[in-house]
């Protein structure tokens, strides 16, 4: 049983999801680790290093869905498993590979059961599937947020593989969000902030409360089409899925797509002026009120608290 | 140019949902069923684009029981010019859902597909990208914009990272996010003239495609549930509460 983890990286360094994705296959048999694109010598060397991998393997090229699928399916042969993290670039690309491959896949994978039973969420979160696959092959995508990160230490061996695969589809233009924070996916703490916020420039709170937490930040889907936030940091049904070990909820009603996004958080607290909203009812803990008063507050009292992570 | 639409019925995304005591999956009878939302979208852009000049049919396409004929008469009411609905009363699977489109694709020749990203039932995000594969047409999936230039389009596409755009040549298939678009809502007489076009109704049999699941379905449970949180009253105690969990975080 071998298993090829297709590796998620970004402007040169490799994505926390990997190491998440490859503890999440390790008991399923030795890993090959796929790095696909360009200027990706220093993203190799750094999948080289993470623990449980027995061998990277690196083709360069621009890399794009149609090409990608390609380029998987074919080096597909001597796999059992072929996986990649449930992220934006895996969610494109592993449906295709499998359908080339004939292949139904088994994405947002939350729990490995064994090696052909695994859990994933449906309805938004609301309901778990136990699903068993008793196909040859088996193509996975990996919520990464549902798993601890392997280790570093190791040092695999690089081997550059040959790749031909070609695209129709030519990149124009990356509309990137600048911002310093964590990555989303696997922050420890993630400040939430709802439409209550108001503009973007009330936003700013969330993000002065985020920065001196350490914390990433979210948003709903109504701050996204709003314009308060960018897009990239809705959490829930369409957007991210988080499990920090800490949620900070503001303003957020908890709508059920947005509650999707957040079912792995270990704790999570509300600050909301109703009582009723579904997100205060979940929350570990609550804070009723008006969160134009309440974050500046906090803000001096977490100085108090001798409270600083920035 | 020609552009079919994949839409399909599911549990009306504003309902909580049961799961059904036996573990054999969601209650769905005497629920309230409706277009998933991504799919409005994509018959919303269908229709944009064609009263921008670029779209001179709309084909509408659906898979599912007969009861799927609503969601199609609502897409007919938006616009479309025909409905297709692929009879079926079982559960099928989103590769089988995707090799039934690649029919449709053959016989049709769309310009463009256009799909939801997702489904709100299964959740799965796969036919459109399943579709491309089987069609070996190029895929814009995530679209949050669709601009026709010169002989193809230009998507700009949500990502992990913020959105990007890219170029592709027609025929292509392109899924459709939140942000594409709002779609409108039929007027009556529009819902009235839907019932007058043509919606041709053929039993999934007549494709001739293999139906059989690959996976087996164990059981379906409700997730696990949070035990009741408490609430302070000041943010001095929240930020006591914060700084001690933080500090639990960073003793691990
Ligand atoms: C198919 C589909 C997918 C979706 N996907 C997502 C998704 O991925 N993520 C997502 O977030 N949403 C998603 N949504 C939207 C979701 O249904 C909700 O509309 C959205 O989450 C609501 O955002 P909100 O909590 O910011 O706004 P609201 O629901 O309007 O809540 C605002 C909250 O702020 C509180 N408030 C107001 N003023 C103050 C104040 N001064 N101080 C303190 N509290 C205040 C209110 O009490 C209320 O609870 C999706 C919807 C659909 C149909
Ligand atoms: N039964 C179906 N009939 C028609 N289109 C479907 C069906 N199932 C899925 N689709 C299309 O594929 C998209 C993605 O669905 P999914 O891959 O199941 O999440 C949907 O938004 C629809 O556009």
């Amino acid at each position: 049983m071998s298993v090829l983890v297709v590796a998620d990286h970004d402007l040169g360094a490799l994505s926390p999801a990997t190491a998440r994705v490859i503890h999440a296959v390790s008991e399923l048999g030795p890993i090959d680790l796929l790095v696909i694109g360009q200027d990706i010598d220093a993203v190799a060397a750094e999948a080289a290093r993470v623990a449980g991998v027995t061998r990277v393997l690196v083709a360069k090229g621009a890399s794009s869905s149609d090409a990608d699928a390609s380029l998987i399916a074919a080096l597909a042969e001597p796999y059992h498993y072929i996986v990649q993290s449930a992220g934006s670039v895996g969610k494109d690309r592993m449906p295709r590979v499998a359908a080339k491959l004939d292949l139904m896949p088994v994405t947002d994978v939350v729990k490995v059961l064994g090696p052909t039973r695994f859990e994933r969420p449906i309805y938004a979160g609301n309901a778990v599937q136990t699903v068993s696959d008793g196909q040859a092959r088996h193509v996975l995508t990996i919520r990464a947020s549902a798993f601890r990160a392997a280790a570093g230490g190791n040092d695999a061996p690089i081997e550059v593989i040959e790749n031909s695969a070609a695209s129709a589809a030519r990149l124009i233009a990356a509309h990137r969000t600048e911002s310093d924070t964590p990555d989303l996916a696997t922050a420890q703490i993630v400040v939430g902030g709802g439409v209550a916020l108001g503009s973007a420039e009330n936003f700013q709170l969330i993000e002065q409360l985020a920065k001196k937490l350490g914390a990433a930040i979210g948003a709903t889907r109504a701050a996204v089409d709003a314009g308060y936030a960018p897009n990239d940091w809705q959490v829930g049904q369409t957007g991210k899925i988080i499990a920090p070990d800490l949620y900070i909820a503001i303003g957020i009603s908890g709508a059920l797509q947005h509650l999707a996004g957040i079912q792995g958080a270990k704790k999570i607290v509300a600050i909301n002026a109703d009582p009723e909203a579904p997100l205060v009812k979940l929350a570990d803990l609550a804070l009723i009120g008006d969160l134009f008063e309440i974050i500046p507050q906090l803000l001096v009292e977490l100085d108090k608290a001798g409270l600083k992570r920035d | 140019m020609k552009i079919l639409v994949a839409i399909k019925r599911v549990v009306d995304h504003n309902v909580r949902i049961r799961v059904r005591p036996d573990g054999t999956g969601v209650e769905t009878s005497g629920v309230r069923m409706s277009m998933n939302p991504f799919c409005k979208h994509a018959v919303e852009a269908a229709m944009q684009l064609s009263e921008a000049g670029h779209g001179d049919e709309i084909v509408i396409v659906s898979i599912g029981p007969k009861a799927s004929n609503d969601v199609i008469l609502t897409a007919l009411a938006m616009g479309a010019h025909r409905g297709i609905l692929i009879e079926t009363d079982a559960e099928l699977e989103t590769l089988a859902i995707a090799k039934l489109l690649a029919k449709v694709v053959a016989e049709e020749n769309p310009d463009i597909v256009l799909l939801g990203k997702q489904a709100v039932d299964d959740d799965s995000n796969h036919v459109g990208q399943m579709l491309a594969a089987l069609t070996d047409r190029p895929q814009a999936t995530f679209a949050s914009e669709i601009k026709v230039v010169g002989q193809g389009i230009e998507v700009t596409r949500e990502v992990d990272s913020g959105r990007e755009t890219i170029a592709i040549p027609l025929p292509a298939i392109v899924t459709a996010d939140l942000r594409l678009n709002t779609p409108r809502n039929a007027a009556l007489p529009m819902v009235m003239k839907a019932r007058s076009k043509p919606l041709a109704v053929r039993p999934v049999a007549e494709f001739g495609v293999d139906l059989t699941p690959r996976l087996t379905i164990e059981k379906v449970s409700p997730p696990a549930e949070r035990a009741a949180g408490k609430s302070v009253a000041s943010a001095t105690e929240l930020a006591a509460y914060i700084a001690t969990e933080v500090s639990q975080m960073e003793a691990l």
